[in-house]
């Protein structure tokens, strides 16, 4: 492929995109592709997002099971998780996303080998299927006898009106000493996964945080939020952390337990990595019980530096920060050697990413570090916050489909309410430049003229690969082999393609080498694709007549 | 063959009207067969004369895929075949995806081949045209003709109307028309003049006008159509009469349904005129 010289006009790239669509589509994408503009450092464009998928578009989005079940909840070992519907859904939900766990001894408890699903069959969905689900809990009971069991609806279990909560109710009197609860996350819920992510966050929250007072040891206590052990992620997090001297109570949800999740209203500090699918039980935490939070990113060698420090200043403490820069002098030795090897080769090479509603931010800090420049970027399923940062989040107009997923009225738990910093506290650190429940957004930190596109789709992603050419591709699945096809390198960061992990140190080490390989193996170089030399496929029905 | 399928409002009595007329047909000679496609499973009671049936549904269930034709079908009035959907208790599963269901697995057993030699095959679909399982029949061509049963009763005249918004979607896409509207007496003021008026306005016709008769009731306690209850009545000949309109019928339409505002007016027209 020839090099790229000058890149064509974003402005220009948006005009011609657009003038495909109908112009009621047109009208609706041209609020979701933005050319980015930072003014005073935080300031940027207005974008849509967390609006409808345009039927017939080729969305990369998923559904609302995928987000509650699939995201949030799947990574937790011993809560045995049940699918109730058709045995697709459960198949396919059951570990695509690497999550990663660590069971503690041999005889530990971990379902995450099982996929767990009511299978149900026509018969069912005709003549109802809570009965098959009553007869799933007590074949689980009588196989694992769990301590949890989290129900799952799917679809056609919306459909034709199975009520999992009641059965998870009815259940929970046979079984009292196993806790026994139900998700309303069918996939047509919402408009994308993310409102799965809420749905699971509320029940959480409800059914199992704050169930044991059980503290851990430790002066430094902190939950992280919204890391989900994808090919390792967390296990790295926790070396890094422990190195630090920082204790951590509980990951929502990498390499988690139940015990975990119903004692986290005891530690001092929760830190939140992907924004949108957890950030409403970081606010509900506070609100309950006092935990402040702030956001954090283990992606990047240099955004893990920071993570630490603001995690270490937040419990200022001299000698907790002085072993934290040190973690980090130690472990950045390594990390600077492999960069600039690394950077050597992708310095100005260029990527685009789409992918997640945190993951498509996160991942430019990484590309950054090897010189690479951020093209275009968006999110599949987030919230204009996570675009625009949570100082706007007062004027998100909450339309119907955001309605119909249930919002939490959370009051101060009586006993338990304990502000970890006093108010007057809090106003003196946030002077000082400390910022609480923060979260800036991914545009801010993005180059002036480049594209944001929320909920991008497969038109749009190949107009931008016939256009600009980049030099890698990060997304999901869906896209990989498009982009392939297109003879360009595609990493995708829902499941890291076998690899990992890309988080920490160690994590930006993998993924700096893994760039490398891609970029610049030149492995596509190699291939010729039939249709380069017989652009014209003729084919006849096998069948007579 | 010709296909029909029964629609109306919930309890105008479209199963003893259907029963009545098939009754009619199988004593003119004809070779019938009724699908009933109503969960409550009590379509083809009055020509089985109460004989408690297996649903297709509850069938498979308990025998699986080894199911027989012969384990749903029963020969009832005069040789008519009789089959029953079934379908789930009130308020569970999903009553409209058994009557897909069990309206395939019909065919796929073949109930409805040559070699039964039938002139007819009704459907008794329960109440209004609620989803997509109850429309089944009026799909893919499995019913031509539909007759809608109703009353000068403003609810009744709002399903049937209803009824036509289905029918004509499923008929621009298909073979399925609409045969007549079947007006069932509830002895409303000019019933029959509404009804006619009605159909016109849906660009149909009253195939019939059944009088209220209290034979009806005292046949159904015997658990037979009036036909076989007592051929001499009165009742019975009005089931002929409709027997021989459906038998003579030429008039097949696809319905033009009404506006809301237009149906309430031509109650008035007629229901307060008086």
């Amino acid at each position: 492929m020839a090099d790229i010289t000058e890149r064509p006009s974003v402005e220009n790239f948006k005009e011609e995109v657009l003038r495909s669509y109908p112009p009621k589509i047109a009208k609706k994408r041209a609020k979701q592709i933005i050319i980015n503009k930072v003014e005073n450092q935080e300031e940027v464009p207005v974008i849509q997002a967390n609006t409808r998928t345009i039927p017939g578009i080729i969305t990369m989005r998923g559904c609302a099971y995928a987000g509650c079940k699939g995201v949030v909840l799947g990574p937790t070992r011993d809560i045995l998780q049940i699918t109730h519907g058709p045995v697709g859904c459960g198949f396919y939900s059951w570990l695509t996303r690497r999550n990663q766990t660590k069971p503690e001894s041999l005889s530990d408890t971990n379902f995450m080998t099982y996929a767990m699903s009511t299978d149900l069959q026509e018969d069912e969905i005709i003549f109802g299927g809570e009965k098959k689900l009553r007869a799933a809990i007590d074949e689980a009971v009588a196989l694992f006898h769990p301590r949890a069991i989290g129900i799952f609806a799917t679809c056609p279990v919306g459909l034709i009106g199975d009520d999992v909560h009641a059965v998870a109710r009815a259940m929970e009197e046979k079984y009292p000493d196993i806790n026994i609860f139900g998700f309303s996350c069918e996939g047509y819920k919402g408009v994308s996964q993310s409102a799965g992510h809420h749905v699971a966050n509320n029940k959480v929250f409800t059914d199992v945080v704050g169930l044991s007072d059980k503290a851990r040891e430790g002066r430094f206590r902190v939950n992280i939020l919204g890391e989900y052990n994808i090919g390792g992620d967390a296990f790295e997090i926790e070396r890094i952390v422990a190195d630090c001297g920082i204790t951590l109570h509980s990951t929502f949800s990498g390499n988690s337990t139940y015990e975990e999740f119903s004692s986290a209203h005891t530690a001092d500090l929760n830190v939140v990595m992907c924004h949108r699918s957890i950030n409403y039980l970081a606010g509900m935490m506070e609100t309950r019980y006092g935990i402040p939070w702030f956001k954090v990113n283990f992606v990047g060698a240099g955004a893990t530096s920071k993570s630490l420090l603001k995690i270490a200043n937040y419990f200022e403490d001299p000698a907790l920060i002085k072993k934290t820069e040190e973690v980090i002098a130690r472990e950045m030795e390594e990390v600077a050697k492999v960069r600039d090897d690394v950077k050597s080769r992708c310095q100005g090479k260029t990527a685009m990413l789409y992918v997640g509603g945190s993951r498509a931010h996160h991942y430019q800090d990484l590309l950054k570090e090897i010189g690479m420049t951020i093209l275009s970027a968006g999110y599949e399923f987030a919230h204009r916050d996570d675009y625009e940062g949570r100082k706007i989040m007062s004027s998100i107009v909450v339309d119907a489909d955001s309605r119909n997923i249930e919002e939490l009225t959370v009051e101060p738990d009586p006993e338990r309410y304990k502000p970890r910093v006093t108010p007057e506290e809090r106003a003196r650190r946030e002077a000082e430049g400390f910022a609480f429940s923060d979260y800036r957004g991914m545009m801010p930190e993005m180059d002036n003229q480049t594209l944001v596109i929320d909920d991008c789709n497969h038109y749009e992603l190949e107009e931008l690969i016939d256009r600009y050419h980049p030099d890698l591709v990060c997304a999901g699945i869906k896209e990989k082999y498009v982009v392939q096809k297109h003879g360009i390198p595609m990493k995708q960061l829902h499941s890291y393609d076998y690899m990992g992990p890309f988080a920490g140190y160690r994590g930006a080490i993998n993924f700096y080498r893994e760039i490398d390989r891609l970029l610049n193996s030149n492995v596509f170089k190699f291939a010729r694709a039939p249709w380069d030399e017989n652009p014209q496929i003729h084919a006849s029905y096998g069948f007579n007549g | 063959m010709r296909k029909i399928a029964i629609y109306g409002k919930g309890g105008i009595g479209k199963s003893t009207t259907t029963q009545n007329t098939v009754a009619a047909l199988a004593e003119m000679g004809k070779n019938m067969m009724v699908v009933g496609c109503d969960p409550k499973a009590d379509s083809t009671r009055l020509l089985l004369n109460g004989l408690a049936q297996k649903t297709v549904l509850d069938t498979l269930r308990t025998e699986g895929e080894d199911l027989d034709l012969d384990d749903v079908v029963k020969i009832g009035f005069k040789g008519t075949r009789c089959v029953e959907s079934g379908g789930p208790e009130p308020g569970v599963g999903c009553a409209g995806r058994g009557i897909i269901t069990s309206i395939n697995l019909l065919e796929q057993l073949g109930a409805f081949d040559v070699q039964y030699k039938l002139d007819y095959t009704f459907y008794d679909v329960l109440g209004d045209v609620v989803c997509g399982g109850f429309a089944m029949p009026i799909r893919d061509g499995k019913a031509e003709e539909i007759y809608i049963v109703c009353s000068g009763e403003m609810m009744a005249m709002y399903a049937a109307n209803n009824i036509c918004k289905g029918i004509m979607k499923f008929a621009e896409a298909g073979s399925v028309r609409l045969g007549g509207l079947i007006c069932n007496s509830r002895k409303v003021d000019r019933e029959s003049e509404l009804i006619g008026a009605l159909a016109e306005r849906l660009g149909t016709q009253m195939i019939h006008f059944v009088p209220r008769d209290n034979m009806v009731q005292r046949a159904e306690i015997n658990k037979k159509t009036v036909i076989d209850f007592d051929p001499t009545v009165n009742q019975a000949d009005e089931y002929r009469k409709l027997a021989k309109a459906i038998e003579g019928n030429k008039m097949f339409i696809i319905p033009k349904p009404l506006e809301i505002a237009e149906l309430e007016k031509l109650l008035m027209e007629f229901g307060i005129a008086d």
